[in-house]
């Protein structure tokens, strides 16, 4: 019994998984497009700070609940969102942990009018309980120490931190994004690092020790549009974010209003 | 025409990043001091982490071409493992093990007051733990197939296994062994995912040069492309070093 093959490519074999990928392929590119089209009215991707994790991750799912729409988040460091955001990459909403990476984009004219959204100060992320009672940046000093590395806000703001506390710190790992400095000192691998406060109030495995005022910095988060025709879902997202109730959100997981 | 596209989609970033490199800049750009401390580690660390992989790694070869037990194919299996498990899983079991909390590390950090994590060593052991079974692999491929005549005679004729090793078995595998550890070093001084989990990245100790220019990147991407040539030769290296076992079929 012979049956005809209309692409005789090669061995059955081969055929067969030609014509297996084929498919796959086309059943897959509606998704492709998904991610690609920014016009797909009813999901948007969201670029953001990795220190907004867990309160934009909220807020995506308050926006799913009410307009049945879906959210995809890129989290990561402000700085690598801002360099993909410029060559190209498929982002919506950007929110950035700091207005230099915010303007990086408005610049490049793939952004405009961004709107600060939220605050935060920095904190000391030590192990759970703080074992060695860590009381302040001097202490630093002589225990073992992650920070960001001085590409990425967090790290910026750490290296402004410690200068005007006048402490030098030999940080043992300069990190991605700040929540690999979290994960360092959840491990147990690192003793301290320095973070968003936000994030150490939103983390049940570390403990946070206060920066003083006179020491501290703010970290300003700005949010924007992408492109000049943002969908009706980047808007709701954007408007969400910079309303009461993303306020509410935010003050939930650490953040202050501007 | 598939078979086109396909060479064109392998060809095509390589011929690009070479198109946008900085030739101009590119003397500068690598004499920086930040750079040469970059090369210089991912040279050491790389050089280590092949030797380590060489000095355990042949008798793992040896065992698993010549020994006979239980469990053998659960063993090669294990060798295997570190080949396909994505780099980062590879650096996350590190930390487990040889972390300052895991199983071993503590241990190590109690009794020697030795920490692994964030200091050379740690690097060179993710790069050895992700390259070594490249190594292994090759000397056990090449074990199986030489004769085992000859290194019965030569014991028949009173050398010691030392010396039938060295004088018998090393010969007969040394192409192999070349090739294997020629492989395993492309793969440690490429190694990205497990160093930067296990070891973290500071300059000059742990920061090698995928990890430096994935960290330019952000920073001065001309500087991350200036490093990725100098990987990109080492690749090209290897493969001209190989080309005898890989591009020749005869």
């Amino acid at each position: 019994m012979k049956r005809t093959r209309r692409w005789d490519l090669g061995p059955p074999g081969v055929s067969r998984v030609l014509r297996g990928s084929v498919l796959a392929l086309l059943l897959l590119s509606p998704a492709l497009a998904g991610c690609s089209n920014a016009s797909n009215d009813d999901a948007v991707v969201v670029f953001a700070a990795a220190s907004l994790t867990e309160a934009f991750e909220e807020i995506g799912e308050e926006l799913e609940r009410t307009d049945d729409v879906a959210v995809t988040f890129n989290f990561g460091a402000s700085s690598d969102l801002a360099r993909s955001i410029v060559d190209g990459s498929p982002a919506q909403v950007f929110a950035s942990a700091d207005e230099a990476m915010m303007d990086l984009v408005v610049d490049e004219g793939v952004a405009r009018d961004p709107e600060v959204f939220a605050a935060s100060d920095m904190a000391i992320a030590v192990a759970k309980g703080n074992p060695l009672g860590i009381e302040d940046l001097g202490d630093l000093e002589r225990i073992s120490v992650a920070l960001c590395a001085p590409e990425v806000p967090c790290g910026r703001y750490a290296r402004d931190v410690l200068e005007a506390a006048g402490v030098s710190v030999d940080a043992r790992s300069l990190e991605p994004d700040v929540k690999a400095v979290l994960a360092r000192v959840a491990l147990g691998e690192i003793d301290a690092g320095i973070v968003y406060g936000s994030d150490v109030a939103s983390s049940d495995d570390v403990s946070a020790v206060s920066i003083p005022d006179g020491s501290n910095v703010v970290a300003r988060y700005p949010i924007a549009l992408i492109g000049d025709a943002p969908s009706e879902t980047a808007l709701a997202f954007y408007e969400l974010v910079v309303s009461d109730a993303g306020a509410e959100i935010l003050e939930r997981h650490g953040f202050e209003r501007p | 025409m598939l078979a086109l596209v396909g060479a064109a989609f392998l060809a095509l970033p390589i011929a690009t990043i070479l198109w946008r490199a900085p030739w101009s800049r590119l003397g500068e750009l690598l004499a920086s001091e930040e750079l040469v401390t970059t090369l210089r580690l991912s040279l050491f660390c790389s050089l280590w982490a092949t030797a380590l992989s060489a000095l355990v790694g042949i008798p793992l070869a040896w065992l698993l071409a010549r020994g006979s037990f239980r469990g053998k194919r659960f063993l090669r299996g294990l060798v295997i493992l570190p080949v396909v498990l994505p780099p980062v899983i590879a650096g996350l079991a590190l930390i487990t093990a040889f972390g300052r909390s895991g199983v071993m590390g503590r241990w190590l950090f109690e009794t020697f007051d030795v920490s692994l994590p964030f200091t050379t060593a740690g690097t060179i052991l993710a790069e050895t733990f992700v390259a070594m079974p490249f190594l292994v692999l090759a000397v056990e491929g090449a074990l199986r197939s030489t004769e085992r005549g000859y290194e019965d005679a030569a014991a028949t004729l009173g050398a010691g296994s030392w010396t039938v090793f060295r004088r018998v078995t090393l010969p007969a595998i040394a192409p192999a062994l070349l090739s294997g550890a020629l492989l395993a070093w492309a793969r440690a001084i490429g190694e990205f995912g497990a160093t930067i989990t296990f070891a973290g990245n500071l300059p000059g100790a742990t920061r090698t040069i995928p990890l430096a220019a994935f960290f330019a990147l952000q920073r001065e991407p001309e500087a991350a492309i200036a490093l990725s040539l100098v990987l990109v030769a080492v690749s090209l290296g290897v493969l001209i070093g190989l080309r005898d076992r890989w591009l020749v079929r005869a």
